[in-house]
């Protein structure tokens, strides 16, 4: 019923905006079925689709699949690489390994030879300091020896001639011989 | 009817064709609010896959690498669904796709206009496809084309039956086609424009509202997914021709 | 005149009974995504290759309720 009225309204006002709208600017009917319009939607959607097209077989799609196509190489490439570093990685480490295990024998061997060496030089220079001290020590014990002989000499001595003052002191004629041969006998024991 | 409650109604209104300057009659070449928003469209487009690619970088920038998301998108669906053959159609399925895409996509942002939504958009897609798909069949195939209809498997006495069933539901996948995408965009507009009328009443309003940004969300999936299935179906049917004997 | 509110009525409730399609179209859809959610449970490794099939068989099946629904559109807009 509505439709009926703003047909007839459309009737009246006038040819300008064609059979589909009303006076007041609303759809009369779908908008969809419209077929005033038809022509205009489908030739610009002919524009459109033709453009589009023609951007991106002409442009966007060739550009696009170069540059997977290239990222594909470079993913592939950097992937052998890689695979090739790994090994030359794994050579390395092996090597490395390698050297490590010499470098450790060699150490261990020159720390033998140096300590053997030192120990040698230790032999003699302990055999050296040895012999000296042993030498010194003779020469020390021989000055004691000495030294305890005079001693013994002088005590003798002393004794000797203090028995002899104090017998002569006492008025008695000292014998020489037998005063010594006190003297001795008494040291002795 | 409407308007007696005081409410009003104008669902349709949105998808109506204006001339983009004055008021004059729509002719054919008249630059109507259709031509904009296909060219907006079209502009996207652009600006994806020319301006957005421009650098051919290997490590992609932000919008060159959503290009590569479409393409191997579309790609991926066209080598799987039509085989290896059919790549090389694959720039024209392109150009459907990202034409359904963006005209949906941008037919979302308020006061715009859905070219997607007419029937005189949509038919000239379907059939263009159909009649691509039929002719491409019988270039490829020759008449053996037409034993797509004849199936060789059903009993004798129900082959006919079958063939005639075949044919029929062959003229109605254009129709189909068109209609599906035409239907699904003018219903989602014409629903939100429904549920805006009825936030002129402050009662119900937020209700309304709620309900608007609801369907609006539900209206984006249905872009993309409208545009998918229009583009995998193409595909079908091009799978169709060049493999008739399934 | 009271032919044409007979005629004004009767579209209005032909609408009506049409938008019953696009309810039943949504039991369709939601049939079609339970079985393809059922299948991709018992057999997950399987999904991802069937996603194209479901959306297809969603567009089918989503077709005939937009049928619906533009037989109702036109009944209140163009008849």
């Amino acid at each position: 019923m509505a439709t009926e009225t703003l047909a007839d309204g459309m009737v009246q006002g006038g040819a300008a905006v064609g059979s589909c709208l009303g006076l007041d600017g609303s759809a009369i009917g779908m908008p969809q079925l419209c077929t005033d319009w038809m022509p205009n939607q489908i030739f610009w959607l002919l524009v459109a689709l033709i453009a589009i097209y023609f951007f991106l077989s002409r442009i966007g799609l060739p550009r696009i699949g170069a540059v997977l196509a290239e990222r594909q190489g470079t993913i592939t490439n950097d992937l052998a690489a890689a695979e090739e570093m790994k090994l030359q990685a794994v050579a390395a480490e092996r090597a490395y390994v390698e050297a490590l295990e010499r470098a450790r024998a060699d150490a261990n061997k020159i720390v033998a030879e140096a300590k053997a060496e030192i120990q040698k030089d230790l032999d003699v220079a302990l055999a050296k300091a040895d012999a000296e001290i042993s030498a010194k020590a003779a020469v020390s014990e021989a000055r004691i020896a000495d030294i305890r002989a005079g001693a013994v000499d002088a005590v003798t001595q002393v004794a000797k001639d203090t028995a002899k003052e104090l017998v002569a002191a006492l008025g008695g004629s000292p014998d020489a011989r037998a005063v010594t041969a006190a003297v001795s006998a008494r040291l002795k024991g | 009817m409407a308007a007696e409650t005081g409410l009003v109604f104008h669902p349709m209104d949105q998808f109506i064709v204006k001339p983009l300057f004055g008021d004059g009659p729509v002719m054919w070449y008249t630059p109507t609010n259709a031509t904009l928003w296909m060219l907006l469209a079209v502009l996207c487009v652009v600006a994806l896959f020319v301006l957005g690619t421009r650098g051919r970088a290997v490590i992609p920038t932000r919008l060159q690498s959503v290009a590569e998301v479409f393409y191997g998108f579309i790609y991926k669906m066209v080598e799987d669904v039509t085989g290896h053959d059919g790549v090389k159609y694959f720039p024209w399925i392109m150009t459907l796709f990202l034409f359904i895409f963006f005209s949906n996509m941008l037919a979302l942002i308020p006061t715009a206009f859905a070219p997607t939504s007419h029937i005189a958009v949509t038919a000239v897609l379907g059939f263009g496809v159909f009649i691509a798909v039929t002719v491409i069949g019988f270039v490829k195939n020759g008449a053996s084309f037409l034993g797509m209809f004849w199936m060789k498997e059903a009993p004798l006495f129900l082959r006919p039956v079958i063939a005639v069933i075949e044919v029929i539901s062959y003229f109605v996948r254009p129709v189909s086609h068109s209609i599906r995408l035409a239907g699904n965009i003018t219903a989602g507009h014409a629903v939100v424009k429904v549920f805006a009328a009825f936030a002129g009443i402050a009662l119900i309003a937020p209700v309304s509202i709620l309900a608007i940004t609801a369907i609006y969300a539900l209206e984006v999936l249905v872009a993309v997914i409208q545009a998918y299935v229009f583009t995998i179906l193409t595909c079908v049917y091009l799978k169709d021709a060049l493999h008739p004997a399934h | 005149m009271e032919l044409a509110a007979a005629a004004a009525l009767g579209k209005y409730i032909g609408a009506g009974i049409a938008a019953i399609g696009a309810g039943i179209a949504a039991v369709g859809v939601g049939n079609v995504a339970a079985n393809y959610l059922a299948g991709a449970l018992r057999n997950p490794s399987a999904a991802a290759s069937q996603t194209a099939t479901l959306f297809i068989g969603l567009a089918f099946a989503e077709a005939l309720g937009i049928f619906a629904f533009l037989v109702a559109l036109l009944l209140m807009f163009a008849a």
